[in-house]
């Protein structure tokens, strides 16, 4: 059987990307930087009406359409748009390769599901006219000449003999680069069939062989697969028992087996696991999973196996477990590292505490604080989830002087801006010997914080006869006491 | 100047306290000696506290007596979830001191099985306890206030109120930032 090929063609797919989330009923481009120039990069079917084109300088445009309204390109978004695109059309055929704006897909042997090649390019037009994107297709037996028909026309060439269908086509079909093409054209070829009947030789001599592995690309003489996207690395093994087993010993025995089959694969990708999750199916077809999260992304097999331990030992195995399965549900990337001449990476045992106690309690309870740009006693440092940050060893300032614990204000009585003499605090009295300030903090005005409604603090050092070295603070604006924190 | 010597002594036999044991302290001026023993031994440390717990330490207030970087909290819903938490911590490697914050008594197991625990991580494990509510496992147990002084502001004053290998005692100290170690000013006369 001879091979098909269809060839999927977007003209417009960045700004059609663009306009199904924001439709605009008007001229519409997106423009991108292009030797020092902001050019066209995209435009709608509109603004090509009032004679703008791709690669037109932009203030070209704006004077040609005042009234042209653009965005940003932003290819990355194009190329995963492309991806899903390449996702949907394994509907048609499983071998679904990407092209420069466009899909290539091998339907040899899958176009009679969809009654005939006919059929299938209907049902494909059909449902991208749906989708509102502009396309155009070739169907043809050799990836080239699909192509070729695609951004030249589009159509569909039946099996045999290529030439006659292509040969009116511009060289430009054949997939050459500009510059080659503009050295075809100024020798006076501009059709395939033209440069097809030259003397193969002459051309090797003259252009290289790349022009010519292109024409017999197009023709059939050199095949070309298609090259269908990479499936996406699969993080998860299983094992499945002759006989059931329900010691717990032998339980960690089969998940240390997944675990180094798991974290080779991790390995291959420079991946490490996030949050794995054990199911051990029983007898009884009931599931039981065990989910660690770990503090770090992880592939080292030995030390992953140790953070299982308490998830296994409370296994319920009931009549036995027959089936174990592992899968790495969240990977994160993680290179290659130099290892140092004493082995362990440094912070390795932290973060594994950090797992281990974050099983029990939740990562989220497990923080550390990191230093923060602001006046404000409480919001001086900010608290972040040990698990995703990294120490700060630096950015700390002790001055003016902060209590050791600071809590929530708590309000004493006395509305005289002077520090009182005595006061009542968490039931017990105290007297005042030494008071130092006022340091005066006013409120974040461009921030709405709901504590420093009462508007300003004027805060105090209070020394007291009991000991205890308190910091108040005082709101003149709304005449109130509070105390704050204390000082070591 | 002759007696001071040797109160001085007595309070360096106990502090900084002896490592790889567990040890607990009550009193207001409990997080100080805490902060202290984190800063003295120079690892990271464990700081763990109940969920509903409102005070937390200022990072920029723990400068004078640590690193604040080297913190890292846990919290946990009851006191089990702490003193969990607090054994597998101290029989880890990865921090030099484990502080856990109590507000029930633990029993004797309880306070034995930490003890362990410090002992198999060669870890410090200095327990912050509500008064009187020790257990009679712990290696040492301090009541720590701080101390007015006119002249000056910066006075604690710890008493070493169960030792098990030593004698008790009181005194009067103050942090020296500089030398980071704790300097004996007097001792207190019962």
């Amino acid at each position: 059987m001879n091979k098909r090929v269809v060839s999927l063609w977007f003209p417009r797919l960045s700004s059609e990307r663009f306009l199904r989330a924001r439709p605009i009923d008007a001229p519409f481009a997106l423009t991108h930087i292009h030797a020092n120039t902001q050019r066209i990069y995209c435009l709608n079917a509109e603004a090509e009406r009032q004679g703008l084109r791709k690669g037109m300088g932009f203030s070209d445009a704006r004077m040609l359409c005042p009234d042209l309204q653009t965005s940003l390109a932003n290819p990355q978004a194009d190329g995963q748009f492309l991806q899903t695109l390449a996702r949907w059309a394994g509907k048609y055929c499983p071998w679904v390769g990407l092209d420069d704006d466009g899909l290539m897909l091998d339907v040899t042997g899958s176009t009679h599901l969809f009654g005939g090649e006919g059929g299938m390019l209907d049902d494909l037009h059909a449902r991208l006219d749906r989708a509102s994107l502009s396309h155009k297709t070739g169907l043809a037996s050799t990836r080239g000449a699909a192509w070729a028909l695609a951004r030249f026309g589009g159509g569909r060439i039946p099996d045999g003999p290529i030439l006659p269908h292509i040969g009116h086509l511009e060289v430009a079909a054949l997939r050459i680069g500009d510059d080659m093409c503009n050295a075809v054209q100024r020798l006076g070829v501009r059709t395939i069939a033209e440069l097809a009947v030259l003397p193969r030789t002459t051309l090797a001599h003259r252009f290289g062989a790349d022009l010519l592995l292109r024409l017999d690309q197009a023709l059939g003489e050199q095949p070309e697969p298609v090259s269908p996207r990479k499936p996406p690395p699969s993080f998860s093994v299983r094992m499945t028992l002759p006989e059931p087993i329900g010691l717990s010993r032998d339980v960690t025995a089969g998940l240390e087996r997944l675990l180094v089959r798991v974290c080779e694969t991790l390995s291959d990708q420079q991946k490490g696991a996030r949050r794995l999750c054990f199911t051990a199916r029983r007898v009884d077809q009931a599931n039981v999973h065990i989910e660690v999260r770990l503090a770090r992304p992880m592939r080292d097999a030995a030390r992953i196996a140790r953070l299982f331990e308490r998830g296994i030992e409370a296994l319920d195995a009931g009549y036995g477990i027959d089936q174990i399965r592992l899968e790495a549900t969240e990977v994160e990337h993680l290179p290659f590292r130099q290892t140092t001449h004493h082995g362990a990476v440094e912070g390795d045992s932290m973060a594994d505490l950090i797992t281990r106690l974050g099983t029990r309690v939740g990562l989220e309870n497990i923080t550390r604080h990191l230093p923060s740009d602001s006046n404000i006693p409480e919001k001086s440092f900010t608290v972040a989830y040990a698990a995703y940050s990294e120490p700060a060893t630096g950015g700390w300032y002790a001055s003016p002087p902060r209590p050791l614990v600071i809590f929530p204000p708590e309000p004493i009585a006395g509305y005289s801006p002077h520090p009182p003499t005595r006061f009542q605090w968490r039931r017990m009295s105290f007297r005042t010997e030494q008071t130092v300030g006022p340091e005066r903090i006013a409120p974040e005005w461009w921030l709405d914080n709901p504590d420093w409604r009462s508007g300003l603090r004027d805060y105090w050092r209070i020394y007291t006869r009991e000991g205890r070295r308190l910091w108040l603070f005082f709101t003149p604006q709304n005449p109130a006491w509070f105390v704050h924190g204390e000082f070591a | 100047m002759t007696d001071l010597a040797p109160s001085t002594k007595t309070l360096h036999a106990n502090f900084p306290l002896r490592s790889a044991r567990a040890h607990e302290v009550c009193g207001s001026g409990a997080s100080v000696l805490a902060s202290i023993s984190c800063g003295v031994s120079g690892g990271q440390a464990l700081w763990i506290s109940p969920t509903h717990q409102q005070e937390h330490l200022h990072p920029e207030g723990v400068t004078q007596f640590c690193e604040p970087y080297k913190f890292v909290y846990a919290s946990g819903k009851t006191q089990t979830d702490v003193l969990w938490m607090a054994e597998e911590a101290l029989r880890s490697d990865a921090v030099k001191v484990v502080v856990a914050q109590l507000s029930k008594p633990i029993d004797l197991t309880a306070g034995r099985r930490l003890q362990l625990a410090a002992e198999g991580g060669k870890t410090l494990g200095v327990f912050l306890i509500p008064e009187g509510m020790g257990s009679n496992a712990a290696e040492t147990r301090w009541r720590c206030s701080p101390h007015f002084d006119a002249k000056d502001s910066t006075l604690h004053r710890w008493q070493l109120i169960k030792n098990k290998s030593g004698t008790l005692g009181g005194w009067i100290v103050r942090w020296d930032e500089q030398a980071r170690r704790v300097i004996v000013v007097s001792k207190v006369i019962e």
